[in-house]
């Protein structure tokens, strides 16, 4: 069975799905990134699906559960790259992806995942102020 | 459908992939638009998939279809499964036994011109759908 390579890129992931896949590959992806996740600590994958010219309900399936399997692991998934054609097509099927980040191409992705960490970053950052706070007032 | 269709059985996810591919190479040579060969590889891909998770496996039947006005291409799946009791219920969007989304039947059906179903409990389904070039 072939398997899609996951790729570590400084503190992202990225997931270039370059085959035609068979269902049996995507259930392997997605164990294969949650365990890369984990093993790396990276905060953010990105899956880079331009060559795919379908993306039927089994892969959109997929997707969805590798961004919700990410979030618990603490990473954010960004879907880059999706075709004009894939996106109508998706939609006229019925799923619309919820959950779901997209950006237009790798570049956008990694400028999303920069964006929202600094954003978690500085919301932390706010928590341990407000403790502080407390305790001084105290 | 004309004697030019080809015939894949369908018993792995590997014949599933060759269904796409098939599909793909006859919608290109029939000049379908990119939009319309997207979709229609989409819903072939649904429908090859339940032939195989739910009919137990079968066959799926490609080919060139021409009416007075237009050209078009014809896939018929076909598979000898338990079959589908309740149509009306299988062909709502959200409903499925099997753990899916339950988009494939629906939306494969959106996703085409022409769409029919022939299957009853123990007799197995037979789907026929059509895409026509514009
Ligand atoms: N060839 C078939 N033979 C028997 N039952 C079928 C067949 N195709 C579909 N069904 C029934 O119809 C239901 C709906 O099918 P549909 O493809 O819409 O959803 P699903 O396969 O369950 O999920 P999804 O395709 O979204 O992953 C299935 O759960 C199954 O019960
Ligand atoms: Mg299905």
């Amino acid at each position: 069975m072939e398997r899609v390579p996951v790729l570590k890129i400084g503190d992202i992931l990225l997931v270039s799905i370059q085959i035609d896949m068979e269902d049996q590959v995507a259930l392997q992806l997605q164990e294969d990134l949650a365990e890369r996740i984990v093993a790396t600590g990276c905060h953010g994958v990105i899956i880079d699906i331009s060559t795919l010219d379908i993306v039927d309900s089994f892969v959109g399936r997929t997707l969805a559960t590798i961004a919700s399997v990410s979030r618990v692991l603490d990473a954010e998934t960004v879907v880059v790259g999706m075709r004009p054609a894939v996106a109508i097509t998706l939609v006229e099927l019925g799923l619309s992806l919820p959950g779901i980040r997209t950006a237009l191409n790798v570049e956008l992705g990694i400028e999303m995942l920069a964006r929202s960490r600094a954003e978690t970053e500085v919301e932390l950052d706010d928590e341990d102020d407000a403790d502080q706070a407390a305790v001084t007032t105290s | 459908m004309n004697q030019e269709s080809r015939l894949i059985p369908v018993a792995t996810d590997q014949d599933v992939v060759r269904v796409r591919q098939l599909v793909r190479t006859v919608a290109v040579e029939a000049k379908l638009s990119l939009v319309d060969q997207t979709k229609l590889v989409t819903a072939a891909s649904e429908l090859a998939r339940n032939t195989l998770v739910y009919g137990g496996g079968g066959t799926v039947e490609v080919g060139r279809v021409r009416s007075e006005i237009r050209a078009g291409i014809r896939i018929v799946f076909a598979d000898q499964g338990p079959g589908i009791a309740d149509l009306d219920l299988a062909l709502t969007d959200g409903y499925t036994t099997g753990g899916g989304l339950g988009l494939g039947l629906s939306g494969a059906r959106r996703l085409v011109d022409e769409f029919a179903i022939d299957t009853a409990p123990g007799k197995g389904t037979t789907i026929t759908i059509t895409k026509w070039c514009r």
